[in-house]
């Protein structure tokens, strides 16, 4: 079953993906992890991708940021079509558009907080100084503006989130990719980081493309994209795809 | 990215301790060994060091080395001092003696025959005593290693440190009595046999008579023309071998280097500094680089090029290197300086200097190869892989 995951409207479109396909490997032990998957995502709006390991969300959110390339399909990002604008081009797109959230929070443990969000700056050219005076500002947005001299190993998990999503943020890209990030945290965390998530989204007309298995969260998805076997087999809301599940037979 | 690189580096204190000590260790080594290599090497033209006022060695063609004494015929002397371009020209008796202490002991020694009027060759340093004390009677200077050493007088009690040969203390040298009227300090020489000078006639009486007594002419290139250019000119008008002072010790050392086991003994110690450098920096490094591969992915998804993250390997590889051989370099000149009035060869020019820390950046970089290899070889998607 292929499910239609485009939208008609074509102006306000920050990722389109057309029939994109991607193998790992050759020959008898290949695995087809994406087999021909179609996707919008709007401008602000923040779409989960959804489905059991193995299924392709992680493969599918690395090729729409550009750090995987696929074999086959079409995307553009923003409007740029990485396979036409080559590696390099890719990177530096990569620098200024997109956002990254990941599950392990991925903090350079050797840098300061305030360091570690500086980092996309520094990446972009901007001045050391400029870099930390920016990344400062952005954690006094999260709540973490006390905690800027501090290494991330000293924080707790929601605060080490908070501190991703800093970093994801403080270089004010279009898209931010986020892999599972509430799998490492308690429920009542996990809700605050979806919470400042959606508020972000929402705040600076970004895109958030969240890949999760945390039912918990799904409330905060505008859409949401279930896969399955390398295709989106099912596209919902985010208050609907909660209702479906609770309509789902309970075995006794 | 450069701070980022540093602080990636410095604050992984056990990596970066461990790196850091791997090459300071390949450092210390490899410019300890290669001191004590060339202070070996200088000790074998410590007689052509000490002579500085001649310009150019004359000699028999077939001498290889210093030590290689093909005795000349007096009159070459006079056809030398012929050559248009010579100053002056001074006969030089060098040969061994063995000298009978008061105590009765036996020491062999280098004994170097000086210009009777002119003291020409003479030690560089008096420590007691005058050069011209060599005219008086049965008169020899004696070097200050060798007065206080192998020349010293033995204790009477077991145990007790010897007395040194001092001024007015008499030996023979080959029958001849012969007093001490002065003490030099001189560079040690390769053999550490202690240095007697004399005057020329005197010496030819210490030693056995032979029929051709001169060992080498030393010559002063007059005012104006290049010592090369007189040793051509000796060459071409006597036959003899005319060095200038620099070729006779590049000679020198090239035939020790050729005919002896120093620089493949010296060369092994160096070449397993480095290699063990090499394997000790390398592998820290590149676990360094491992253990960092996670946040070197999420640079490069973040968008840093390769060019970049190739930049900071790099920096923090020349920053370990530069460390490690600062520290290695200092060890060992603390080392040289606290040995500095032992029998240690050690010396350490700054060319030395180079080549080791040009040896510390090629061990650093090819460690850093590995790591960048790594790195590059990256794909950045790894950081969505748990």
């Amino acid at each position: 079953m292929r499910v239609d995951a485009t939208v008609q409207d074509g102006q306000n479109i920050a990722v389109r993906c057309r029939g994109v396909t991607k193998t790992y490997g050759a020959g008898p032990s290949a695995v087809k992890a994406l087999r021909g998957v179609d996707l919008d995502v709007e401008r602000g709006e923040l779409l989960m991708l959804v489905g059991p390991s193995g299924c392709g969300k992680t493969t599918l959110i690395s090729v729409v940021a550009g750090v995987l390339n696929r074999d086959g399909g079409e995307c553009e990002v923003l409007g740029e079509d990485f396979a036409r604008i080559g590696p390099a081009a890719t990177t530096r797109f990569r620098a200024r558009n997109v956002g990254f959230v990941f599950q392990a929070f991925n903090l350079i443990p050797t840098l300061t907080v305030a360091e570690n969000v500086a980092v996309p700056l520094l990446i972009n050219g901007v001045s050391r100084r400029e870099a930390i005076a920016k990344a400062a500002e952005v954690l006094s947005r999260v709540g973490l503006g006390d905690r800027t001299n501090d290494v991330p190993t000293r924080l707790s998990g929601g605060q080490q989130q908070r501190v991703a999503i800093s970093r994801a943020l403080v270089h004010d890209p279009k898209l931010i990719v986020c892999d599972e990030p509430t799998s490492a945290l308690d429920h009542a965390t996990g809700q605050r980081v979806m919470e400042l998530l959606r508020e972000v989204a929402e705040g600076h007309d970004l895109s958030l493309v969240v890949v999760t298995h945390d039912a918990r969260i799904f409330e905060f998805a505008d859409r949401i994209a279930e896969m399955d076997d390398g295709r989106i087999v099912r596209l919902s809301t985010g208050q609907s795809h909660k209702k479906a599940e609770h309509e789902l037979p309970v075995v006794k | 990215m450069i701070p980022i690189a540093l602080k990636m580096l410095f604050r992984d204190t056990s990596k970066f301790f461990g790196i850091v000590m791997g090459v300071t260790l390949a450092s210390m080594v490899i410019t300890w060994q290669g001191s004590i290599f060339i202070g070996i090497m200088s000790r074998t033209v410590a007689v052509i060091s000490d002579m500085g006022d001649p310009d150019i060695w004359v000699m028999d063609p077939k001498v290889q080395y210093i030590d290689d004494v093909k005795p000349l015929i007096t009159t070459d002397l006079y056809r030398v001092r012929g050559v248009e371009g010579v100053s002056w020209a001074s006969p030089l008796y060098k040969g061994m003696t063995r000298a009978r202490m008061e105590d009765g002991q036996f020491q062999n020694c280098n004994l170097l025959g000086l210009e009777d009027s002119t003291l020409t060759g003479g030690p560089p340093i008096m420590v007691e005593g005058r050069i011209e004390d060599l005219r008086r009677a049965d008169g020899v200077i004696v070097d200050v290693i060798g007065a206080t050493t192998r020349l010293a007088k033995r204790p009477r009690e077991p145990g007790a440190a010897p007395t040194p040969l001092k001024v007015g203390d008499t030996m023979e040298l080959n029958d001849h009595r012969a007093v001490v009227v002065g003490i030099s300090r001189n560079i040690r020489t390769f053999q550490s046999q202690p240095v007697i000078y004399t005057t020329y006639s005197r010496a030819t009486t210490f030693v056995p008579n032979e029929r051709k007594m001169l060992s080498f002419i030393l010559v002063k290139a007059a005012p104006g023309v290049a010592p090369a250019e007189v040793c051509d000119r000796i060459e071409r008008a006597t036959g003899l071998a005319a060095y200038t002072r620099d070729e006779f010790k590049g000679r020198t050392i090239d035939y020790f280097l050729k005919n002896t086991g120093i620089p493949i003994n010296f060369g092994i110690a160096v070449a397993l500094g480095f290699f063990v450098g090499t394997v000790i920096t390398g592998f820290m490094f590149f676990s360094f680089t491992v253990d960092n591969l996670r946040y070197f992915g999420t640079l490069k998804a973040m968008g840093s090029g390769d060019g970049r993250l190739l930049g900071m390997i790099l920096i923090q590889s020349l920053t370990v290197s530069l460390l490690g051989f600062g520290l290695g370099l200092g060890i060992s000149a603390g080392m040289g300086a606290m040995t500095k009035d032992s029998a240690l060869a050690f010396l350490m020019p700054w060319q030395l200097l180079v080549v080791a820390l040009g040896a510390t950046i090629v061990i650093c970089m090819a460690s850093a190869m590995l790591s960048i290899r790594r790195v590059v070889t990256l794909e950045p998607a790894i950081v969505f892989k748990g």
